[in-house]
């Protein structure tokens, strides 16, 4: 690898000499020749239907006809005042809508990142037998139709149905998922007593929803599709973290388990902090998948029981499709678009690598220098005692007391 | 030079995407001033005819309907089964290339009528003067009628016999008053089903409305009724009601409708429409069961109806066919042809007693159109009875009087 890598600069100077006799302006045009067929394509199925739905967001146009009439009249920022700041349906419902959409992302996200990372973990062990196996069997949910889990989950998660028989095995009665609206941290705290919030959170409300019923957690119905969800989508996430768990190799590993390091200590601070532009990925596209999420509503619920399955996704669709409000529709998918921009960005700058303070490097510096000037017997005595509370610097340590 | 070389890129693929929009905006060969006062009637043009069907006796019933219109006309005509009616109807209204006749809901009829989608053919029908009234007054939006009323269903008190003859109840039992109703729950509750099972939804609740003298909104539609104390003594009742344990919701007995936990005997009582019918002789065919007026309620009588029309697009190529088409679906002959195949009720005054005649057993759901009154129609009720459902959802651990003002509130701001 990194001998290819040398080798390419070299070559690309032995042939900087006949490359300028080549006409600059041709090799563009040809550049741009090249990416027409694609810059077109995206031009018309995406970048033009954007700017379209975002005429239609500050438009009054009714859905009939094209959105460029001559009676669709521009009426600025009212499709967007509707759901935001004016009290009513269409904003309680849109407030409803962020609420459990909110939820099931934070929900949904840790859980699926962490299932995701174990399963990967346990499917890289080379003593595991019949890999092959267990990789497909975990990867399945993902390359089946959403459409036909839904439905299974929906047979699943009856009232009368195989998990709530499974659950009367040990004396538990199971809810009646699919049409149990109760949150479920409303729920916990009904079982210490606390039935209706104090005045403080009923009273204030934010976009037509109150804070009491913000907190309220994911239903029971929402419950049952998040499960779903992570069901589905950790075996996608799994093979990420696979791949990118095989690109690391064994050194860092082994080098590791020299020093003493425990597996649990090898698991969270030599594997995981190398798996760091995996995670960000895997988190940034559960993110985004999280907040568009609409085939399971969709097909499953659409947004029953008492609208706590409803998304801003199969909100824009019904408002859109089913109430004619195209312009409301519209601005609730380019609000959405926002939020997922911002959750994005918010998170890139969480996992950023941060530059490190100048005492932290400081004290690196420090441990370098007494490593380099530590013989090669004090190292190793000194490995056993020292591993256990900085297995990654030992294993350094340990790596330039190896050259010396 | 190479920057204006990228200026110059920038500008003509600018220019390009703005020609696309511009094409987008006039190509589509839609025009705003098409509706004129003569329909057209271009009878090269075939006709397109998209409903949501029930199953396939109903999507027999309807195709073999159009063959034999067609063969009538001479005007070849195409039956489509939409799998999301409301999805498809929007996005060829939206293209300008709808179907031509349709299935239209009383709840959609506002939204399509208001932009102008739908045909106004109600005074070319000719045999408008057939219909019911109140289900013209249903398809009727700023005091033009939209659609031909296609069938309608009214709902009733549905009870299995069996269980009720278990219970030491006979025929003189069957209730006439609320506490009746709760006096025979109570009877034909046990450890094996409850008494009464609906859905917990406005569409079965709101009978218990009508019963105490309210409801959503005035006869006319043009005042919002739902916290009022007419209604607000309805959903107490049914609150009163669920509270007993004796009656339930039919999602909470682990069933989609009433009429499966009916079937399944999970309930012995159910309220639902004429459509049960169908459903029980297909997936429970041997329950037996027999089907009784509502009990009435502080107000006298009251039931609920629903009805389906048949909508004219406006951007149809051959109104005039799609008009003859309508009035040759909405026939006599061709209505009891549809109501033997798949259980319909007919939706005119000249077919009642000919189908009462027919399907006796079921006369109680042709006499409700007598007393009933059917959902919201405005523009924008539909969001204002999905609100009104999930709260209903709830009724059990809610406070009727909280639900209904809020309803009340969502109905104002769309009423006035």
């Amino acid at each position: 690898m990194s001998a290819s890598q040398a080798a390419t600069p070299r070559k690309g100077r032995a042939r900087k000499v006949p490359r300028q006799h080549i006409d600059r302006t041709g090799q563009e045009i040809s550049g741009w020749l090249f990416c027409l067929p694609m810059i077109v394509i995206l031009g018309v199925f995406m970048f033009v239907p954007i700017l379209m739905a975002l005429w239609v967001s500050v438009s009054d146009w009714t859905g009939r006809g094209t959105p460029f009439g001559g009676n669709v009249s521009f009426v600025g920022a009212e499709n967007y005042t509707d759901v935001l700041a004016k009290p009513g349906l269409a904003q309680s419902d849109f407030g409803t809508a962020l609420r459990n959409n909110a939820w099931y992302t934070l929900i949904v996200v840790p859980l699926q990142t962490l299932l995701s990372l174990a399963l990967a973990v346990m499917l890289n062990r080379k003593i595991l037998k019949a890999r092959g196996f267990f990789r497909t069997a975990f990867y399945f949910p993902s390359v089946t139709s959403s459409v036909a889990i839904t439905v299974l989950w929906l047979f699943l998660f009856n009232a009368a149905g195989p998990i709530n028989a499974m659950l009367k095995w040990f004396g538990v009665n199971g809810p009646n998922w699919f049409n149990d609206p109760q949150g479920i941290i409303h729920l916990l705290l009904g079982a210490f007593g606390v039935k209706n919030g104090p005045a403080a959170l009923t009273e204030h409300s934010f976009l037509g929803v109150s804070a009491w019923d913000w907190l309220a957690g994911p239903s029971v119905a929402m419950f049952a599709i998040i499960l779903m969800v992570i069901f589905t989508t950790s075996g996608t996430y799994m093979l990420m973290f696979i791949a990118a768990l095989q690109s690391i190799g064994e050194a860092t590993e082994e080098a590791a388990i020299m020093d003493g390091a425990t597996p649990w200590q090898r698991m969270w601070k030599v594997t995981v902090p190398q798996l760091k532009p995996t995670i960000f990925t895997v988190v940034t596209l559960g993110i985004i998948g999280t907040w568009q999420v609409f085939d399971q509503i969709y097909t499953g619920t659409q947004g029953g029981p008492a609208k706590t399955t409803l998304t801003t996704a199969y909100l824009s669709y019904s408002a859109a499709f089913n109430s004619q409000e195209w312009g409301r529709g519209a601005a609730i998918s380019f609000i959405l678009f926002v939020i997922i921009i911002v959750m994005t960005w918010i998170q890139r700058w969480v996992m950023k690598d941060k530059k490190m303070s100048r005492r932290k490097r400081a004290d690196y510096e420090a441990m370098k220098a007494e490593a380099r000037s530590m013989t090669k017997a004090e190292v190793m005595s000194l490995g056993a005692c020292r591993a256990g509370k900085h297995a990654a610097t030992a294993t350094a340590t340990a790596t330039v007391a190896g050259k010396e | 030079m190479r920057n204006r070389n990228k200026l110059t890129m920038i500008t003509a693929a600018s220019v390009a995407v703005l020609t696309l929009l511009a094409g987008c905006g006039g190509g589509s060969g839609f025009d705003d001033n098409a509706s004129s006062d003569k329909p057209t009637s271009d009878s090269s043009q075939e006709l397109t005819v998209l409903i949501g069907s029930s199953g396939d006796t109903e999507t027999k019933a309807v195709k073999d309907a159009v063959a034999a219109w067609s063969e009538k006309s001479g005007t070849k005509a195409t039956v489509q089964v939409a799998n999301d009616l409301a999805q498809q109807l929007s996005q060829g209204f939206a293209g300008g290339d709808p179907a031509d006749v349709f299935y239209l809901a009383p709840e959609q009829l506002a939204g399509y009528a208001s932009n102008g989608s739908l045909l106004a053919y109600g005074d070319q029908l000719k045999n408008k003067g057939d219909f019911y009234d109140n289900l013209l007054q249903t398809f009727t939006y700023d005091g033009k009628l939209y659609a031909a009323p296609k069938d309608v269903s009214t709902l009733q008190l549905v009870i299995n016999t069996d269980m009720w003859s278990e219970a030491g109840l006979t025929d003189a039992d069957y209730p006439t008053t609320w506490d009746e109703l709760a006096d025979v729950a109570k009877k034909l509750t046990n450890d094996d089903h409850v008494g009464l099972a609906f859905n917990g939804e406005y569409a079965r609740i709101g009978v218990f409305l009508k019963q105490a003298g309210g409801g959503l909104v005035s006869d006319d539609g043009s005042k919002a009724i739902a916290n009022t104390d007419e209604s607000l003594k309805g959903l107490t009742e049914v609150k009163d009601l669920l509270d007993t344990g004796t009656v339930k919701y039919a999602s909470d007995l682990g069933t989609g409708w009433g009429g499966e936990a009916f079937g399944s005997k999970k309930a012995a009582m159910t309220i639902e429409g004429n459509w049960i019918t169908g459903g029980l002789s297909a997936d429970y065919p041997d329950v037996k069961y027999k089907v009784v007026a509502l009990p009435e309620g502080p107000a006298g009588k009251g039931t609920m109806h629903f009805t389906n029309g048949w909508g004219i697009a406006a951007d149809s190529k051959n109104q005039q066919g799609a008009i003859d088409l309508v009035e040759y679906l909405t026939s006599d002959d061709v209505v009891m042809g549809f109501a033997k195949a798949f259980g319909i009720m007919p939706a005119t005054k000249t077919l009642a007693d000919t189908w009462k005649g027919e399907f006796p057993d079921l006369s109680a759901f042709m006499d409700g159109l007598d007393y009933s009154v059917t959902v919201p129609t405005a523009k924008g009720a539909a969001d204002v009875v999905t609100d009104f459902n999930a709260q209903l959802e709830g009724l059990k651990t809610g406070d009727p009087k909280t639900i209904l003002d809020k309803t009340q509130t969502n109905l104002e701001a769309i009423l006035q």
